[in-house]
């Protein structure tokens, strides 16, 4: 009972945990988003604002890398779907003995590294461009082509795969029975088989357009003149990286969820109007079924709808809604703070200058300067981000602006606002 | 009878690899029969279908079919449509589509293959039910759905095979003469595939027996049943009783036998062994369970057995008595309840006596497995 009761609650503590981990960083990153900082953080909370959202629009790299990703996902989706059919086809028609030997040939490419793959298109592209005599702007030195191409090796792949597991459950008498209708092989292939390998089809599709949206490994050597998004995302955050990426990432997240709910909502339908069917008459099939309202006992639709209400909520109040104000307020309060520290300062100094002068006039300047106030830590004080403030802060004292930027503005950093020492001595404060 | 389309199996072989799955078929099917091949399971009957429907090539020999040589003619160019054994409905069609999928190959319009669905499914007794997907019909329902898809391609010779298999015995049964009236009404060639000689005697005009790879014996089922050719044929159609021994001597259409263990029997020689055995020859004779009677203990003769009784059962329109039979094998007697007294036998010895027509004698073969 007791022993019942730990279990449950360690089963939920698992689960927590494991969720934090997987969805965590997600959370936090999309968070970062609507914060107003310019270094994406989520405490402290400064301003709601939408602007990264228009930033990232506004930011011509990313919508080309945008751009650049969808023309070689929908390349990929072409070329790696119909290789990962005829893939699977022929897996279907090979002779039984060498099955095995081409399952595995056809699979290696998921095992080899994509930097391998990128290096490799590249090189024999590269050779092959050179034999046919073509110059650097030839279709085959393209980076959208060489991109497309050195995806597809391994996408095709995954593909197959898909495919294969579909194309296992077909029987193949159905073929035959077409055949014996009188249809042309050409018919049955598009008749029977086809309609058989649909849902499969854009299963493989889907999958085919997120690996080659997230991939960077290969295209990596391949992009050319085409930077994907991965590319430009890579190579933005070497320079630092700004809330506009949270937004992305936001939205991304967003077009996700909107996307499972729907194919959720569509799932959960389509049962229901296969259990209609089983209850309506010959009359009722013949004419219209009645079929449940698209949100009763259908969760998921339900989910997608408030997603929906939501994501425009929020669209339309970011329309009129305005940071600006708050964020005045916040810098002219950060204004203050700091103004108010250097004045400290002055006054420390002031006083330490008249101490000096007191002891010296005393002692005749036998003392050295006063040592720092002491720190309690075993480290020395390396860590401690007090000292480092207070360094920092004696040695711009006379620089009022300094202080004031680093507070509010960007931060080269690439490991978020953990080791942000201003962040840190702003939260002291 | 409408004058049909018949089919020819002139000397086929069919291999696959060292493996001879069909040994020199040669088969005469008349136009507008209905034609079983029945044999075991494994003996190569879907082969000998799928080499007249085209899906398979014959390693030598001919298929032809309303006289005309099919080689190299693909299945989809053949007049026959074949009920595969799965029936292979098209999962994803409603039923209409399903039927009228020959119409959707020659382009015909939603329209024309509506209409003539209906008229289809009105004889197949499934009225209106169109709309519904396979799934969602019974199995004696799908199976007359791929009876009707395969008559709406407007075959010359409607290939089966074992297409009641799946089927429940009342079903099936109830099947079987629906798939009579059915080819009577069109009047096309059937060529039936079937291990279950219930059917086979039930619904065909001619059968070929057939025991691995080879054909055995080509007759009406009557003839069979009666007067079959080799030992395969005698014990694989219906129950018989077989007696094993050397022929003693040859009188005419008669051989006097020496059994192994119930003495010199006399029988009838089937009619396509006479002159063919000869006396010292191994051979095998046959009688059917009911016709052995019940003959005064201690009699004597060519045409009288006697055995211990091991048990008996009571089956409601005969008794059934087992008694110490041939090679390990029970010799079964059936005995038609006419309402008379019956006692139990068991353990005594008992005489049996048959008339000479009713046993037939073959050269000693291979028999049919239990
Ligand atoms: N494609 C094939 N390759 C090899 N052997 C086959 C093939 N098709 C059938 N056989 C063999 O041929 C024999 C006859 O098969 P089949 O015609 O299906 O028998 P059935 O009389 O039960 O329909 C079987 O032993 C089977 O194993
Ligand atoms: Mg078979």
């Amino acid at each position: 009972m007791t022993t019942d009761k730990i279990i449950r609650v360690s089963i939920w503590i698992y689960l927590g945990i494991f969720f934090a981990y997987l969805l965590g960083p997600l959370i936090i990153m999309s968070a970062t988003a609507f914060n107003s900082p310019s270094f994406p953080r989520m405490t402290p909370w400064e301003c709601l604002t939408f602007n990264w959202f228009g930033e990232l629009f506004r930011d011509e790299r990313i919508l080309n890398g945008i751009w650049n990703s969808i023309l070689v996902g929908f390349g990929t989706v072409i070329l790696s779907v119909s290789m990962g059919l005829a893939g699977a086809l022929m897996l279907t028609q090979i002779w039984p003995k060498l099955r095995a030997t081409y399952y595995t040939i056809i699979i290696a490419p998921i095992l080899i590294p994509g930097v391998v793959l990128g290096i490799s298109t590249l090189v024999f592209w590269d050779r092959i461009n050179r034999m046919l005599g073509l110059g650097a702007d030839s279709v085959l030195s393209n980076g959208l082509f060489l991109t497309i191409i050195g995806q597809s090796t391994f996408i095709a792949s995954y593909c197959m795969l898909v495919l294969v597991a579909r194309l296992q459950r077909y029987d193949i008498a159905l073929t035959e029975a077409a055949l014996d209708l009188g249809a042309t092989h050409a018919q049955a292939f598009r008749k029977v088989l086809m309609p058989f390998m649909m849902p499969a089809i854009l299963s493989a599709a889907v999958l085919a357009f997120l690996a080659s949206f997230e991939n960077y490994n290969t295209t990596t050597f391949t992009f050319g003149e085409y930077p994907t998004l991965t590319i430009e995302l890579a190579q933005k955050v070497r320079y630092g990286i700004t809330p506009a990426i949270s937004a992305l990432a936001f939205m991304i997240v967003a077009l996700t969820v909107f996307f499972a709910l729907i194919n959720e909502a569509n799932i959960k339908r389509k049962k229901m109007i296969a259990e209609a069917r089983k209850d309506a008459t010959v009359g009722e099939l013949a004419g219209k079924i009645e079929v449940p309202g698209l949100i009763s006992r259908n969760p998921a639709a339900i989910a997608l709808i408030v997603l929906v209400i939501g994501v425009a909520t929020v669209t339309a109040s970011a329309m009129t809604y305005s940071p600006d104000q708050c964020i005045a307020d916040v810098q002219e309060q950060k204004r203050l703070e700091t103004e108010k520290r250097i004045q400290e300062l002055r006054d420390r100094r002031a006083k330490e200058a008249a101490e000096k002068a007191a002891a010296e006039g005393a002692e005749g300047g036998a003392t050295q300067t006063a040592p720092k106030p002491s720190n309690n830590s075993g480290f020395g004080g390396v860590f401690a981000p007090n000292t480092l403030q207070n360094e920092g802060t004696d040695d711009g004292a006379s620089d009022e602006g300094a202080d004031d930027g680093a507070a509010g503005s960007s931060n080269n950093s690439g490991f978020g606002n953990v080791f942000d020492p201003n962040a840190l001595g702003n939260d002291n404060n | 009878m409408s004058a049909g389309v018949g089919v020819d199996l002139e000397n086929l072989w069919i291999r696959f690899g060292d493996f001879v799955a069909v040994r020199d078929a040669n088969v005469h099917i008349k136009g507008g029969d209905f034609f079983s091949f029945l044999g075991p399971s494994g003996c190569g009957k879907t082969t000998i279908l799928r080499a007249v429907s085209g899906f398979l090539e014959p390693s030598e020999g001919n298929v032809l079919i309303g006289g005309n040589n099919m080689k190299g003619i693909g299945p989809n160019k053949r007049p026959t449509a074949l009920i595969f054994q799965n029936l292979a409905l098209f999962p994803l069609m409603k039923i209409w589509e399903n039927i009228t999928f020959s119409m959707e190959i020659k382009g015909a319009s939603a329209r024309e293959r509506r209409k003539r669905a209906d008229e289809l499914l009105d004889m197949i007794a499934l009225p209106g039910q169109g709309d519904k997907l396979p799934s969602e019909l019974s199995g004696g329902q799908r199976q007359r759905v791929a009876i009707a898809r395969a008559l709406c391609a407007e075959p010359d010779v409607l290939l089966l095979d074992e297409p009641l298999s799946a089927l429940d015995l009342k079903l099936r049964q109830h099947m079987r003469t629906e798939l009579r009236e059915i080819q009577q009404r069109v009047g096309i060639t059937f060529i039936y595939i079937t291990h279950d000689q219930g059917e086979a005697l039930t619904m065909s005009d001619d059968i070929a027996v057939m025991r691995a790879g080879v054909i055995d014996q080509i007759a009406d089922g009557k003839t069979i049943y009666n007067d079959p050719s080799t030992a395969f044929a005698a014990s694989f159609v219906g129950e018989n009783n077989v007696f094993r021994g050397k022929v003693l001597d040859v009188r005419g259409d008669q051989a006097l036998i020496r059994t192994n263990r119930s003495g010199d029997l006399l029988s009838r020689i089937s009619t396509a062994n006479q002159g063919k055995m000869n006396v010292g020859d191994d051979a095998m004779m046959f009688i059917r369970p009911e016709a052995l009677s019940l003959a005064p203990t201690g009699s004597q003769g060519d045409h009288f057995v006697t055995a211990k009784v091991n048990h008996e059962e009571f089956e409601g329109n005969v008794f059934n008595i087992f008694m110490e039979g041939d090679g390990g094998k029970e010799l079964k007697v059936s005995i038609p309840n006419h309402g008379q007294s019956f006692e139990d036998h068991s353990g005594q010895d008992m005489t049996l006596e048959y008339d000479v027509n009713n046993a037939v004698a073959v050269p000693a073969g291979e028999l049919a497995a239990e």
